[in-house]
């Protein structure tokens, strides 16, 4: 089961990184989203510092929807997502190995850069800090709710349409953690119960997500 | 590898229509059977219903073999139109992949791509593949994890005449090793001994 799970992995990171994957345009769109808000905004130092975690939050689960009904649809269309029911591992843990992959390709970097981006709003080094952190809390769990929006639509034509509709509600919760959590880690006020729901979502994410997302699929097939 | 295949009155519904009705055979290790029937008689939905793809409404599928705890997906191999090739990788990337993802030995990949006549292109981008170069690349599958029950579906569809003779081979080899075929087809395949099953139209 560890090689049918390595191999999948490592496929799929291929696959992401090779000329056509899914790497990069999540990035491109978050950068996009960033630099445009402090010309919409106006040159207001202070409301931009006070409104920036929010608006990097809102930049990344806008850019963790991107890329995300190729999750599935790429396999759907070449025929492997059959193997994937014939592999000798359990589908849930399949689809939770393909989740974590998409993750890593798409979710990690818009954590990692996010630091970088928070200098244009004017965010202050801790608060920079403080929202990576969050950030790489939360994606986990936008991508692998995502993912339950990625197979529901696996077998609609013009599926990519209707997954934002489908996964943004189901994103929300993190949202809301996700910004009064840094936000209160900025402000320097108590933060462990925001954090601690932030994590629970998460953690529940990882528990029913690849079941949901796996179910979907089992019923998409007929 | 020796195992035996038994479907008894299976009935099949594809939106609440019924595909399939009253289908029974009975394989034994080294048989094949050929599927023959009009369009849209119901040879894909058959073969996808047999490796576990489709819900059966009623009947059985009983797969003997060694092992009873292995599930039935995993005792099968489904050759269907689509070949499962991602372009973005070689041929050979694409054969390691199915190897280790299906549980079988990468180490075969070099002896399996020659087999199906690809041995030159076997570090080419399989987007610069013809269709029925990612056909036999698709049947590699086939060879880098064995399995004991191969499905194929259409799998004349695309190959020339030199593909046709080494898919014949793979199939007598597999046969001879106590494997089951069952393939679905329109044109005469030229494999010797098969058993015939006629599907008619949807009823």
């Amino acid at each position: 089961m560890t090689s049918t799970l390595l191999a999948l992995i490592r496929r799929d990171f291929r696959l992401a990184v090779r000329s056509g994957g899914g790497f990069g345009l999540p990035l491109v769109f978050f950068l996009s989203v960033v630099a445009v808000i402090p010309f919409a905004v106006g040159p207001d130092l202070v409301l931009l510092g006070r409104i920036g975690a929010a608006v990097l939050w809102i930049g990344a689960l806008l850019s963790t929807l991107i890329g995300l009904d190729r999750l599935f649809g790429a396999d759907a269309e070449d025929g492997s997502l059959d193997l994937l029911f014939s592999a000798p591992a359990p589908l849930p843990v399949l689809v939770l190995a393909k989740a974590l992959s998409h993750w890593v390709v798409t979710g990690l970097p818009l954590a990692a850069i996010a630091p970088l981006l928070g200098l244009m709003l004017n965010l202050p080094p801790h608060a920079l800090a403080a929202t990576a952190f969050t950030l790489l809390i939360g994606t986990p769990a936008l991508t692998l709710l995502g993912m339950i929006g990625a197979a529901l639509t696996v077998g609609l034509r013009r599926g990519g349409l209707l997954l934002p509709v489908l996964v943004l509600p189901m994103t929300v919760p993190v949202l809301i953690f996700g910004v009064s959590t840094t936000n209160a880690l900025i402000a320097g006020d108590p933060a462990a119960s925001s954090l601690s729901l932030l994590l629970a979502v998460t953690l529940a994410a990882f528990v029913l997500a690849p079941l949901a997302a796996a179910g979907a699929l089992r019923s998409a097939r007929s | 590898m020796a195992v035996r295949l038994t479907a008894e009155s299976l009935r099949i519904e594809r939106n609440e229509r019924v595909v399939l009705n009253a289908v029974s055979f009975n394989l034994q290790a080294g048989e094949a059977l050929v599927l023959i029937g009009p369009n849209g008689a119901g040879k894909s939905t058959l073969l996808r219903a047999l490796a576990g793809l489709l819900p059966v409404a009623s009947g059985t599928v009983q797969i003997e073999s060694g092992d009873p705890e292995t599930p039935r997906a995993e005792h099968v191999h489904l050759i269907g139109h689509a070949d499962g090739v991602k372009t973005a990788l070689s041929a050979t990337e694409n054969a390691v992949f199915w190897a280790e993802f299906l549980g079988g030995d990468p180490s075969a990949v070099p002896e399996a791509l020659k087999a199906v006549g690809l041995g030159h292109a076997a570090d080419l981008p399989a987007a610069s593949l013809s269709a029925g170069q990612k056909r036999r690349l698709g049947l590699t599958r086939l060879i880098v994890a064995r399995r004991g029950i191969w499905l194929l579906d259409e799998p004349a569809t695309a190959l020339d005449t030199d593909g046709l003779s080494r898919l014949g081979t793979l199939v007598e080899t597999h046969r001879e090793t106590g494997g089951i075929v069952i393939a679905a087809t329109h044109s005469d395949l030229g494999w010797p001994n098969l058993k015939r099953m006629v599907l008619g139209s949807a009823v």
